[in-house]
């Protein structure tokens, strides 16, 4: 029968596109659960290395890093975590946002931002404004190593240890739960001394022994510090992408359902017509005989 | 009973080891040591080498690490391992590897910019058609 050959179409068309939105969903779900884990993974690292810093600001106050000075601030360096790939509902769109009104309420200070960016998103959205992008890393996958990430947060120390930059912040995703992910911007250097300085008072005076000394411990520890921070972002920012899909991907396959019924229902109209039509016409006729 | 001592070792990316041990052994900057219950508090850097754990005579729980940093407090051991080859050569190769990343975006931002004004072009070309369509079924 010829009736309603565009609708049959459309609707097996429609179907075909279901059935890729629900894989995408499926494998978001699977995949959430593990950037989840690594999410969790990493959090006793960035943890112990806190503690350990806050020891060492209490045992030894008379040696000043630069990463713990504050100063007056002229030029800001963010680092901006976003997804590789898009079809994550408006997880990288609500990050932009929050980035370019703060962005414009550092204008307005006369303060200057310099980026720095992890994932494509993010690269190509800040090179298409124009800002001023000094470093990306992009297409770290699923599972991505701090040794990926190295390289850019040492372009963003150096720049700070050159006093190029006054201040740095990290900006992200944070995982609240499967349905909410909200984007927060952190400062990272120079370090938040609150941060570091609560729990100090119980404990007796005591100091380390260091090896080789002092100095170089606290170098070394700090840029730890920072990694791990950037790199929990990252990982945090992972899991926001999978479970922002699967959520994305699930209304999808829903609205596209709902299409489908609704074109299903016009063509069964049209259908029942033809019928209709078709022996009112042969009734007619055998009536003329 | 012997005396134990708590170790972690950690790591950026991962929990490795979280138990007590009578003896922890590390490849610190200035050499190798041996880390006992009740050792003074020290904080050192690591080269690359093999932490030993001796949980008790029989049980030994072996790890490489690539650096890192070692905290000792009388009770607890910590180990900050590090996952990747460090060296200040590799971390500077990486650093302007990412520079020269972002450099070559901007170099190719012409081509992006084409592309986005094309699409642009594209969907004011798409408005017109239907426009003008519209227009000719009003007039028919």
């Amino acid at each position: 029968m010829a009736v309603g050959k565009e609708i049959r179409s459309q609707i097996s068309s429609i179907k075909n596109t279901q059935k890729i939105t629900r894989a995408m969903e499926m494998v978001a779900a699977s995949k959430m659960r593990k950037t989840k884990d690594k999410m969790e993974a990493t959090r006793p690292y960035s943890k112990k290395i806190s503690q350990i810093i806050r020891h060492l600001a209490q045992a030894n106050p008379e040696y000043q890093h630069p990463f713990l000075i504050e100063k007056e601030v002229n030029r800001v360096g963010v680092i901006v975590i976003t997804s590789d790939r898009g079809l994550c509902g408006g997880l990288n769109s609500n990050l932009f946002r929050k980035l370019v009104i703060q962005f414009r309420d550092w204008e307005k200070e006369g303060k200057e931002v310099d980026l720095c960016a992890i994932g494509s998103k993010g690269a190509s959205f800040f090179n298409g404004i124009g800002a001023n992008l000094t470093g990306q890393v992009t297409k770290l996958g699923d599972t991505p190593h701090l040794n990926d990430i190295i390289g850019i947060i040492k372009l963003m120390l150096d720049a700070f240890y050159d006093e190029k930059i006054d201040a740095l912040y990290v900006a992200h995703n944070e995982f609240v739960n499967t349905m909410t992910q909200k984007p927060v911007l952190t400062r990272l250097l120079p370090v938040a001394a609150g941060e570091l300085e609560d729990e100090l008072q119980a404990q007796g005076h005591w100091d380390y022994i260091y090896e080789p000394d002092a100095k170089e411990v606290l170098n070394n520890l700090l840029t730890r510090y920072i990694e791990s921070i950037v790199y929990q972002g990252l990982v945090e920012n992972n899991a926001c992408e999978q479970a922002a899909r699967m959520v994305a991907m699930k209304s999808a396959s829903d609205n596209a359902g709902n299409i489908i019924g609704e074109l299903q229902l016009v063509y069964n109209k049209a259908r029942q017509a033809a019928i209709t039509q078709e022996i009112s016409e042969i009734v007619s006729g055998a009536a003329a005989v | 009973m012997t005396m134990t001592i708590h170790v972690d070792i950690v790591s950026a990316e991962q929990e490795i080891y979280s138990g007590l041990a009578e003896m922890v052994f590390a490849p610190a900057e200035m050499g190798q040591v041996g880390i006992a219950p009740r050792h003074a508090s020290l904080i050192t850097n690591l080269v690359p080498g093999e932490v030993r754990v001796k949980i008790n005579e029989k049980e030994d729980y072996a790890y490489y690490v690539s650096g890192g940093v070692l905290e000792v407090q009388p009770h607890i051991v910590t180990v900050l391992a590090d996952t990747a080859i460090r060296a200040k050569d590799i971390d500077e190769a990486a650093a302007l590897e990412a520079k020269a990343k972002a450099e070559e975006a901007l170099q190719n931002k012409t081509g992006k910019a084409d592309y986005a004004k094309a699409q642009a072009q594209l969907a004011e070309a798409m408005m017109q058609l239907r426009t003008l369509d519209r227009l000719r079924k009003r007039t028919s």
